[in-house]
C-alpha cells in the first residue's frame, strides 16, 4: 500500500511538472516553425474548405428563398446585397478561388508532379496571387454590371 | 497482446479489420473526382451568380427554365455538397482522436450536408419544373 501511494504522488508530481513551462522539454510547437509558402498553402486549403462548407448553405438558402416566392427571395437578395452580405460574399469568392487553385495544385501533386520544394513554394504563392486577382476581377465585373449598386 | 479468446482464431481472423481493406481508396478517389468535376462547374457557378445578382426574382425563375442551367445547377450543388462532406470528414478524422466524438461529428457533418443538399436540390427542381409561387 505505501508503494502505491508513493507511485500516485510521483504521478501527480510529474503531471504538475508538465504544466510548468520550462521545467520539462516540450515537443516542437506551431510557434517555433518558420512560416513558409507550402505550409501557408496547406493551411489555407483547409480553412477555405471549411469556409466554403458554410458558404454552400448560403447557396442552399438562396434556392430555398427562390422556391418560397418573390418576397422571401427579394428579402434574401437584399441581405446578400447588404454591406455584411457583400463582405461575406467577398470572403467566399476569395476562398473559392484559393480552394480552386490550391485544389488543382494538389491534383498535380497526386499525379506525382510539382513536388520539388522550390516549385511547390512558387505554385503556393501563385495560388494566392491567383485567388486575389480572380476575386478582384469578379468584383470588378459585379461593379460594372450593377450587382453592387445597393451598396452605394 | 493476444487475449485468451483469440487462441482459437486463425491468423487471418486476427488480422482482419485492423488495417487496409482497400476501401479507403474509394473515398480518396471520390474526393479527387468530385474536385475535377467542380473545376468547370465552379467556374460556371461564379459566372451564374454574377448573372443572377442582377436579374431579380422573375429573371432567376426564367433562368431556371433552361435545361442546361437546371442540369448544371443540380450537378454543381450535388457534387459540391458531396465534396464538402468528404473534405470535412478528413478534417474531423485528423483532429478528433476520441473515437465516439469523431463518429458523432462525422455523422453530424454528413447529416448537415445531406440536409443542405436535399433542400437546395428540391428547391431548384420545384422552381425549374414550374412550381415557383408568384
Amino acid at each position: 500500500m505505501p508503494q502505491v501511494t508513493a507511485d500516485l504522488q510521483g504521478a501527480s508530481r510529474d503531471a504538475s511538472a508538465a504544466r510548468t513551462p520550462g521545467s520539462r522539454p516540450l515537443s516542437p510547437h506551431v510557434q517555433v516553425w518558420r512560416w513558409h509558402p507550402t505550409m501557408v498553402a496547406s493551411i489555407l486549403s483547409r480553412i477555405t474548405g471549411v469556409g466554403l462548407y458554410l458558404g454552400a448553405f448560403i447557396a442552399a438558402g438562396w434556392a430555398w428563398a427562390l422556391a418560397s416566392g418573390r418576397e422571401p427571395y427579394e428579402r434574401y437578395m437584399e441581405l446578400l446585397g447588404s454591406p455584411l452580405g457583400v463582405l461575406v460574399l467577398l470572403g467566399l469568392t476569395l476562398a473559392y478561388f484559393y480552394h480552386f487553385a490550391g485544389g488543382i495544385r494538389h491534383l498535380v501533386f497526386d499525379a506525382g508532379r510539382g513536388l520539388n520544394p522550390k516549385l511547390a513554394d512558387m505554385t503556393a504563392l501563385a495560388a494566392i496571387v491567383f485567388a486575389v486577382a480572380a476575386t478582384a476581377m469578379v468584383f470588378g465585373v459585379a461593379f460594372v454590371t450593377g450587382a453592387l449598386d445597393g451598396l452605394i | 497482446m493476444v487475449g485468451k479468446d483469440d487462441s482459437f482464431k486463425t491468423d487471418l481472423k486476427r488480422a482482419r479489420g485492423h488495417g487496409s481493406a482497400h476501401h479507403g481508396l474509394g473515398m480518396w478517389m471520390a474526393e479527387r473526382m468530385t474536385a475535377v468535376a467542380l473545376i468547370p462547374l465552379g467556374l460556371w457557378a461564379v459566372y451564374s451568380v454574377l448573372q443572377l445578382a442582377v436579374i431579380g426574382y422573375d429573371g432567376a425563375v426564367d433562368w431556371l427554365q433552361s435545361p442546361v442551367n437546371i442540369v448544371l445547377m443540380l450537378l454543381t450543388l450535388a457534387i459540391s455538397f458531396y465534396h464538402m462532406h468528404l473534405g470535412m470528414r478528413v478534417i474531423i478524422e485528423d483532429y478528433i482522436e476520441h473515437k465516439p466524438s469523431r463518429l458523432l461529428w462525422i455523422g453530424l457533418s454528413a447529416a448537415a450536408s445531406l440536409l443542405g443538399a436535399a433542400l437546395a436540390l428540391i428547391s431548384i427542381l420545384k422552381v425549374a419544373l414550374g412550381g415557383a409561387p408568384n
